[in-house]
């Protein structure tokens, strides 16, 4: 669609102001803003940024970054295209409203008759009332029907009316349009758009690292003030907070904040199936302007507002649980003994468990969890497995494992397990360690079976009594080959409580002869095989046991050697078993301040009430012209509607047939 | 005054059935309230009163929904009648167990909607007003069983325990019912005052695609066994942002099927101008306007329901805007519907492309209100699939 001749009128200023105001903009900005809005929604937001990183990789990471991907939403470029619409509204708003409020007031005394006859709705009739009969008694009924109603004195012998209803409709696109302004700019004053300058300002900078909140430098800090924010702080049962963190990309900003708040109590409450019904803290504000401390109970939602700070129940945290462990060795550097210590989430401590100390950082506690049970065929059946707390193993170079113990032992197969779960990154699923318990359920039966595999001058013992039963039935008395097998025989054993079967199947890959691994391989796993079995019922003292036992042994053996099988893959020199808590909690709450809300609400208000006066008010608009008549009197009327000409058909219809009924007896043309 | 196909319908009732429709929701209101009045909050005494107004608004010039509204209430009453306190009844009293118990209401809603659908397009191909009139009937009869349901379903959630107890609007599977009969209500609405069916098939098409994921939803995911809410949802605001994000969820699919109606008709029209769907359906210009009217109800409902939306998360989560996905995909509903609204103004297109966009509109609609449960995760994960 080429304009030709506005080039050389207008001004480049009014060209502007034109484009800005035009359809085509309007329609092509909210498109836009459609599209770039779903990009937010497709890419999770405001994620750490290692995540997009491991996703990416680093180009495209790089690349979306400076695309402001991560938070699309206060992007530059989005900002832009709202302003942009913000600014098309806005001249739209000012080149339509001067017209459109005329157009409300103006009753239209200046038609012609010929563009009334001209008009789609158009009827004209002769009445034998009078001129001035008939013009009263048309304002009159045109008044009854809700129309405002004017009359004009035409040439001698005229009178025009002009009638109209439903003004109100052109306040309608005002307003819904004035809405959009307002709704924008009340926003924009909660948004982040102030502490984005400043930082570019270089006065705020956004921390990364993690810090005590007392360490945290100045420029992170934001001072209470009029400003909008919204902030998050988890805060432990019976402790106080006078900040909140801010998010900023891959940071924080810390917003102090003019009072502070304890939580006196947290509590969750469950249906009777379960699930959480409730999240409650009991808050306490001291303030300095506050005679005495306000109290209040919050929960999800239903907030705390103080002082325009309103104080939201958002999420719950671990506040610093107690944990009273148990640390089983697994290993011969781990000692045999197990050794009773205490600790608390989100303490890091160093251990010293066998040659090497590692960290022990305990990151997270929970006092239920309620999982789908996997025993049942119903994957809805839910059941309560207990406390568990997960906690990192870090090594001197800084790597580190993670783990997941359960309390309370899970059943598998009709026996009781103690349950962790282990993995290398949080990518990762955790595969998970089965403990056996012994027949008192606890781990004592397990843990004497491993110092037994550990305890050399058994298992040579041991070795020994199997290398003489076995050479006996060859009838063989070679010193070396009984030296050779009982060697033989421990190092297997010594083999498999280092790397389980992975690494003696291992060494038989690799040491043996290729002529005599088909033979021998399988012969000395089922050796390794005989010689635990020997090992484990060597060590039982009770000797006549009922066939039911006997079976319950085999199955405790064979549990013991596959948990034992599976520790070089689990990583830790010690199981850790919870043994007690002190459940501490802390409530997550979001603390913000929206001055620009009472705006936003009205702009909301102004849009309803815009929209639905738009839609449903239709403006009509009816002029009747009388024209004096020898006998009588000539009635032309006309109308016309803003919207549902459908509807106005009918409507024009009507209104004709009432005036033919109440102006005089017609006699229609 | 008889009434042409197409022509609006503006007949009013008769002064006496107005005033007594009035009296009787005035009557229903001042009995609920007077009955209740210790336990009703100043939200539940606002919102009954908005009820019976609306009611007795929509009511005072169309029989069908009086008749409609009569049935439910008696058929709902006597569903929590028959429970008493023993939610077990369910099983066992014949009269649940078959019909008022809400599992087998929505049943029944299920069936009379899909044999509707099949009425409309038969008594369309055939041109058979009478077998139109069937469709008709049996849009009623579900959207009755539907509403009934709901109305027993309210009740049974209480039965199982009082903190249990909700209006049945809080997951996926309840606002699927909701959709469906809140669809057919409107396309009801508009079929009466437009005097036309033969648009039925196409809108019930669509409540029959929405029927048959919730019967899905039901068998293969147990969706339909009640949940107690999650502390987000126990809120007055989500009794009203639901419905009236439905009305627009409603409203928008309605034009959706309009606009594929519309382009069956003007495809054929070239093609084969005597053919039954070319001359069958209604003018093309009727079946603009009528998306057109749609449309703006929808956009009007969907502007109330976010607004609601936004005075919700203000208090439950500490920000009336998160640009949470489903928040944004609301927005980018709302921006499609004002886009095409702007566009149609232009008048630079034409009914075709138009028609074309709201069936669009509605894939964008049918996003926003099953893809984001479906693949995006955010504050709003109530109903997962
Ligand atoms: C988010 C932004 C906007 C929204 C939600 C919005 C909404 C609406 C709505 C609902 C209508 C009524 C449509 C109808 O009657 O069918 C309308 C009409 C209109 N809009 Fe917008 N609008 C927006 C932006 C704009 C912009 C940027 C312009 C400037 C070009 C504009 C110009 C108009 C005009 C000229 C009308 C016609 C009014 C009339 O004659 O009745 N709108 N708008």
């Amino acid at each position: 669609m080429s304009e030709k001749n506005n080039s050389p009128r207008y001004t480049l200023g009014q060209r502007i102001f034109y484009f800005l105001g035009s359809m085509d903009l309007a329609i092509t900005l909210l498109l836009a803003l459609a599209v770039a809005s779903i990009i937010g929604t497709v890419l999770q937001q405001n994620q750490p940024y290692t995540d997009y990183l491991i996703k990416f990789g680093p180009f495209w990471f790089e690349v979306f970054e400076t695309a402001g991907l991560y938070d699309v939403y206060s992007a530059l470029w989005f900002l832009a295209i709202l302003c942009l619409l913000v600014l098309s509204t806005s001249v739209c708003v000012i080149r339509n409203t001067p017209t459109m409020l005329k157009d409300m007031w103006n009753l239209r005394t200046h038609v012609q008759e010929k563009s009334l006859q001209a008009m789609h709705h158009s009827q004209q009739w002769g009445v034998s009332s009078t001129l001035g009969d008939a013009v009263s008694n048309t304002q009159a009924e045109l008044e009854s029907q809700g129309f405002r109603v004017k009359q004009t004195p035409k040439e001698e012998g005229v009178v025009l009316i002009s009638a109209m209803r439903g003004g109100m409709n052109r306040l309608g696109y005002v307003f819904t349009h004035l809405a959009i302004i307002v709704i924008c700019l009340g926003g924009l004053l909660d948004s982040n758009l102030y502490l984005k300058l400043a930082e570019w300002q270089g006065k705020i900078s956004v921390e990364t690292r993690d810090l005590p909140t007392s360490k945290i430098p100045d420029k992170s800090r934001l001072a209470p003030g009029y400003q909008a924010f919204r902030g998050s702080i988890h805060i432990p049962e019976g402790r106080t907070s006078e900040v909140a963190f801010v998010a900023m990309r891959d940071g924080y900003l810390v917003q102090e904040l003019p009072f502070k708040v304890k939580v006196k109590d947290f509590r969750i409450e469950h249906y009777a199936t379960g699930q959480p019904k409730s999240f409650e803290s009991d808050l306490v504000v001291y303030d300095d302007d506050l005679t005495a401390p306000l109290e209040q109970t919050i929960s999800v939602n239903h907030p705390l507002i103080y002082k325009g700070y309103a104080i939201y129940q958002a999420s719950f945290s671990d506040g610093g649980t107690g944990l009273t462990l148990d640390a089983w060795p697994l290993n011969k550097q781990a000692g045999n003994d197990t050794v009773t210590f205490e600790t608390k989430v989100f303490e890091n401590r160093k251990m010293h468990w066998g040659e090497d100390s590692v960290q022990l950082e305990v990151t997270a506690f929970r006092p239920f969890n309620i999982n789908p049970d996997p025993t049942e065929d119903d994957v809805k059946r839910l059941r309560n497995f207990g406390p568990s707390f997960g906690f990192k193993l870090r090594s001197k170079t800084g790597e580190a494992k993670e783990y997941l113990n359960y309390m309370l032992p899970v059943p598998r197969n009709g026996r009781d397990f103690y349950l962790s779960g282990v993995r290398n990154s949080p990518a990762d699923e955790f595969a998970y360690l089965y403990l056996p318990l012994d027949s008192d359920g606890e781990l004592v039966g397990f843990n004497q079976f491993l110092s037994v595999l550990h305890d050399n001058d058994k298992v040579k013992q041991v070795a020994k009594t199997m290398m003489l039963e076995t050479l006996a039935s060859v009838k063989n008395n070679d010193e070396t080959l009984e030296q050779n097998l009982q060697r033989t025989l421990t190092m297997l054993v010594k083999m498999f409580i280092r790397g389980g079967f992975v690494e003696v199947t291992e060494f038989i890959e690799t040491s043996l002869p290729e002529a005599e691994k088909e033979t021998l391989g399988p012969a000395y796993l089922s050796m390794l095989r005989e010689m635990l079995a020997r090992l484990y019922f060597n060590d039982l003292i009770e000797i006549d046991t009922t066939e039911q036992e006997r079976d319950a042994q085999l199955l405790f053996l064979q549990d013991s050697v596959d948990a034992i099988g599976s520790f070089s893959r689990y990583g830790s020199p010690v199981y850790l078993e919870l043994t007690d808590y002190q459940h501490v909690q802390a409530s997550g709450l979001q603390i913000a301040r929206s001055p620009g809300k009472p705006i936003v609400y009205f702009g909301c208000a102004l849009l309803i009430i815009g929209v639905f006066v738009l839609f449903y008010l239709p403006q009509r608009r009816l002029w009747v012209r009388v024209n004096k008549e020898n006998n009588g009197s000539n009635i032309l009327l006309a109308g016309m509607s803003n919207r549902n000409p459908r509807e106005f058909d009918q409507y024009f219809e009507q209104i004709a047939q009432q005036l033919k009924l109440k102006v005089g007896n017609s006699s229609v043309k | 005054m008889t009434i042409k196909s197409g022509m609006i319908n503006n007949e009013t009732s008769s002064p006496v059935d107005q005033w007594l429709w009035r009296g009787l929701m005035l009557l229903a209101a001042i009995v609920l309230i007077n009955r209740y009045i210790d336990i009703l909050d100043s939200y539940e005494l606002s919102i009954t009163v908005f009820t019976a107004v609306c009611l007795a608004l929509l009511g005072q010039n169309w029989p069908g929904f009086r008749r409609h509204v009569v049935v439910v209430s008696v058929l709902s009453f006597l569903g929590v009648q028959r429970y008493g306190s023993d939610l077990g009844l369910a099983e066992t009293d014949f009269l649940l167990n078959f019909i008022l118990a809400s599992q087998s209401a929505f049943m029944w809603m299920s069936a009379l909607f899909v044999m509707a659908t099949f009425a409309y397009f038969v008594g369309l191909l055939f041109r058979s007003p009478f077998t139109e009139k069937v469709g008709s009937a049996l849009t009623w009869s579900a959207m009755t069983m539907g509403m009934v349901g709901l109305m027993v379903r309210w009740r049974e959630s209480y039965l199982i325990s009082p903190d249990v107890g909700h209006i049945p609007v809080s997951n996926l599977y309840e606002v699927f019912i909701l959709f469906a009969v809140i669809t057919a209500l409107l396309y009801l609405y508009y079929e009466r005052r437009y005097q036309t069916r033969s648009l039925g098939g196409f809108v019930l098409l669509v409540i029959s695609a929405s029927v048959a994921f919730q019967l899905w939803y039901a068998f293969e995911k147990q969706a339909h066994e009640i949940q107690p809410l999650v502390p987000a949802l126990q809120s007055y605001w989500m009794k009203i942002h639901v419905p009236a994000n439905f009305v627009g969820y409603g409203a928008f699919a309605m034009a959706a099927m309009i606009g594929v109606a519309y382009l069956l008709k003007s495809w054929r029209q070239e093609i084969k101008p005597q053919g039954i769907l070319a001359t069958a359906l209604p003018d093309l210009s009727m079946m603009d306007d009528l998306m057109y009217k749609a449309i703006s109800l929808g956009f009007a409902f969907f502007t109330v329901a976010t607004v609601l939306g936004a005075l919700w998360a203000a208090e439950a989560w500490g920000g009336y805007w998160s640009w949470d996905p489903k928040e944004t995909w609301a927005l980018i509903v709302w921006l499609n519907y004002a886009a095409w609204l702007h566009m149609r103004m232009t008048k630079g297109w034409n009914g075709r492309p138009m028609a074309w966009w709201a069936v669009i509109g509605l894939f964008v609609t049918l996003f926003a209100f099953l893809g984001v449960n479906m693949f995006l995760s955010g504050l709003h994960s109530y109903g997962t699939l």
